[in-house]
């Protein structure tokens, strides 16, 4: 019988278990559950969960080697929960943030009031790769430039949640959640509706919502699309998925031409004019006409349409500059200037490496800190400074110096842990949480959000493409017998 | 729908449709084999023939043995008709569109795919030929069951079926074309005593012996040809193929107008030559240049349901990519 009664957290803030082998008030069932299965069951649960996702082929592509083929994005069958009173926060902290960078990207594109009132030094926006020159004096259908945002947290050893990326460009995996739910349900079905986890599934019915309210007023049925790089993008599962769940159109560059001032697909009958797309591409890629030239996957002369306000496009372009790493430092300044309130959900502590106090902090102790580049995500162009080799250092020493502007650097965080099936027997690993906020008419919060796992044994990278899974999220209900 | 969308449908099906005929026609003459007692090369280099890929065969230098034939048509990824090219590129297109195919088809396909990949399914096809060959065949029916039960007739399932009927025209035509050249070189031999486990052969390989059996009296030549192209309600036989792709056609243009249009001209005259011509004018004109011509027919339809469907041009779309 694998037992969790002998389990243990190891000093790291565990999501599951309070000290070793006591579970949290709201993962009780669940491990009573586990305990309770026969001798290896839940491997062969596992086993069937992975084969269940393979042949549903949710799967991602891989970059770099063995270029072209598919894997499963790894799953681990035990979730990760979050009790009632943690959510509220997060939820709360997650709608303040999105609202403040929202009014942050309308404010920069055109007024600048905050660079006015030096707030945030003007030089770092227009230096930033993810400016857009094309938005300036651009206001986007409803005012709304961040549609959908998937923010990244993290819980440290004391227990408490920080900001450690906003996602504000193209976030992925929330299908993943939604699926992730599925297979959880088919596993654990009793422990599942005892333990009251909220829904997660009405995801794909709001952004539905959210992209009709961008429509032009005197359009009465949108037709709609979410317009996909390709099948051999890493996450073409995912533009699929949100397409067939939203009953609308899945679009390639290749489908949609400019004509008349509309954007229209090029159907078996002709032309189809399109009112909003929630487009998967990159602003890079997005309109060879307005940004890089050579692409071949967007739409030439979409921005201009755009800009005529004759299609809504979600994420807008220009949002990139609100994920800047280097600007991220400014958030809870950024958060108070638009609110004036505190951030309810602080920052990870960051060095600015332009500052030249601070980059000889960072230089001096590069041991001890995570360095990030500006404009990277995926886990690249990272330095891990615990985990790191002398060599390593000494490149990214190099690379700081020559363009200070590109870096930042935070101290390293012992990320929470959940159990999680490693051979056979269970052990922590670490986790991260991205909840995926939704800006329409009111700005939504779905309850749950992908709990990505460094699935190797120490690791603290999370990122699918550095050897991270996944696993299911439960936001519980509130508890009723709790007055 | 979309174009893109429309092409991949119906790509997804000829695909399969090709996979499903290699695997009857192997599966039949592996039986076939049971029965007979003479060199192997004259076995296989039909096979090859049918799928008028010889030239493609020989220049690998390989055998009509059956080993390298089974190879060549099942696992190959170099030719583009063998069965595992063609189930990976039928559930590549299905993966470019499954947000419009059924969760049900599209898992059934994947997995197709996925068992065809696994490194003992060669072990599994020289073991037990039979049983794998079979095992094709059925997923290629199940498929198909599952494309007619758990999508919508609409627009994307008349692409898929008009696909699937184009691609099971020519093959049918192409099994007969071959076996008759082969067991029939001279017209005078029509009435001459024939091999019927040969004969029977051919029917089988278009699933049609049985159901043959249920409207002809006697095994014949002329009466197999005339089964196979003219046979109104036979699901393989050309003329049902082709009735069912005009109906399609009519189906996606919401109006039986087919005539003015580019492809319901050409499918509607070809319906025309199988409603009005029999089986004695065939072998007057010659069954080979008959099915030859059919052949070519058949490819200019194909051809012009992509102009006028897949490939729309479109002046701003020139235009903006000539910039």
């Amino acid at each position: 019988m694998v037992s969790m009664n002998t389990y243990d957290p190891e000093g790291f803030y565990d999501e599951l278990f309070t000290a070793g082998g006591v579970p949290r008030h709201g993962a009780k069932l669940l491990v009573e559950k586990i305990n309770s299965l026969p001798q290896d069951d839940l491997f062969l649960r596992q086993k069937e969960a992975e084969a269940l996702l393979l042949k549903m082929g949710i799967t991602f592509n891989v970059y770099g080697k063995d270029e072209g083929t598919e894997k499963i994005f790894p799953f681990d069958l035990i979730p990760r929960i979050i009790p009632d009173e943690d959510w509220q926060q997060i939820e709360s902290g997650l709608k303040q943030r999105i609202y403040a960078l929202n009014e942050f990207l309308q404010d920069i594109y055109n007024d600048k009031k905050i660079v006015r009132d030096k707030v945030v030094p003007e030089d770092l926006i227009l230096s930033s790769q993810t400016y857009r020159k094309e938005c300036e004096g651009f206001t986007p259908p409803k005012g709304i430039w961040c549609h959908v945002t998937g923010t990244d947290l993290i819980r440290d050893r004391d227990g408490r949640f920080y900001v450690l990326e906003d996602n504000l460009r193209c976030p992925s995996g929330v299908s993943y959640v939604l699926e992730n739910r599925m297979v959880l349900k088919r596993t654990f079905p009793a422990v599942f509706a005892a333990s009251r986890v909220r829904p997660v599934d009405e995801y794909p019915v709001k952004l539905r919502e959210m992209l009709e309210y961008l429509a032009p007023q005197t359009v009465e049925n949108p037709t709609i699309g979410v317009l996909t790089p390709g099948i051999y993008n890493s996450a073409y599962f995912e533009h699929s998925f949100l397409s067939q769940q939203m009953g609308v159109e899945l679009v390639e560059g290749q489908d949609l031409v400019v004509d008349d001032g509309h954007v229209h697909m090029l159907t078996t009958k002709g032309l189809r004019k399109v009112d909003v797309l929630y487009r998967r591409l990159d602003d890079d890629f997005l309109d060879p006409l307005a940004f890089r030239p050579e692409s071949v996957l967007g739409v030439p002369g979409i921005m201009e349409v755009y800009k005529s306000g004759r299609i809504a496009l979600a994420n807008a372009p220009g949002t990139g500059i609100a994920d800047d790493k280097v600007l991220y430092a400014y958030v809870p300044q950024i958060v108070k200037y638009y609110t004036g309130e505190d951030a309810i959900l602080p920052n990870v502590p960051t060095y600015i490496c332009r500052d030249d106090k601070e980059r000889a902090y960072v230089l001096e102790h590069l041991e001890e800190l995570v360095v990030k580049a500006a404009n990277e995500s995926g886990g690249y162009g990272m330095l891990v400074g615990p985990h790191s080799t002398a060599q390593q250092r000494e490149e990214f020493k190099k690379k700081i110096v020559a363009n200070p502007r590109n870096y930042i650097a935070q101290p390293t965080i012992s990320l929470s842990r959940v159990p999680t099936i490693a051979g056979k027997g269970i052990e922590g690993r670490h986790v991260d949480l991205r909840p995926y906020v939704l800006f329409g008419e009111d700005i939504y919060v779905q309850p749950g959000g992908l709990t990505r796992v460094a699935l190797k044994k120490g690791s603290l990278v999370v990122n699918s493409s550095q050897g991270g899974g996944s696993k299911d999220t439960w936001v519980l209900f509130p508890d009723e017998n709790k007055d | 729908m979309l174009s893109r969308v429309a092409n991949s449908i119906y790509w997804m099906c000829r695909y399969i449709e090709r996979a499903e005929n290699v695997a009857r026609f192997i599966g039949v003459n592996l039986n076939l084999l049971l029965d007979m007692n003479s060199g192997t090369e004259q076995h296989w280099s039909p096979i090859v023939m049918t799928t008028g890929d010889q030239e493609l065969y020989e220049k690998k230098g390989q055998a009509y043995d059956e080993a390298s034939v089974l190879w060549f048509l099942t696992f190959d990824r170099e030719y583009p008709n063998s069965i595992l090219s063609c189930v990976a590129a039928a559930r590549e297109n299905a993966r470019s569109i499954r947000e419009i195919i059924s969760p049900e088809l599209w898992e059934h396909l994947n997995q197709f795919y996925l068992d065809l990949m696994r490194e003992d399914s060669i072990r599994f096809a020289l073991q037990d030929p039979q049983k794998f060959y079979h095992v094709i065949l059925m997923r290629s029916n199940l498929f198909i069951g599952l494309m007619n039960n758990t999508m919508s007739h609409g627009e994307a399932w008349n692409f898929a079926r008009m696909g699937r009927m184009i691609e099971r025209a020519d093959k049918t035509s192409r099994i007969l074309d071959v076996k008759y050249f082969m067991l029939l070189p001279e017209v005078e031999l029509v009435n001459a005593p024939i091999d019927y486990v040969q004969w029977i052969s051919v029917l089988r390989s278009a699933s049609a012996f049985e159901m043959y059996r249920q409207t002809k009296q006697t095994i014949t030549p002329k009466g197999i040809a005339d089964f196979l192209i003219f046979d109104e309600h036979f699901p393989r036989s050309i003329h049902h193929c082709v009735t069912q792709a005009q109906k399609c056609l009519y189906n996606i243009l919401e109006s039986p107008k087919g005539p003015v249009h580019p492809v319901g001209k050409l499918l509607g005259r070809l319906r025309a030559d199988l409603d009005y011509m029999d089986i004695d004018e065939v072998l007057e004109l010659g069954l080979h240049e008959f099915l030859d011509g059919l052949q070519v027919k058949l490819n200019n339809i194909d051809l012009n349901i992509g102009t006028s469907f897949f490939n729309i041009q479109h002046h701003a779309f020139s235009e903006s990519r000539q910039q």
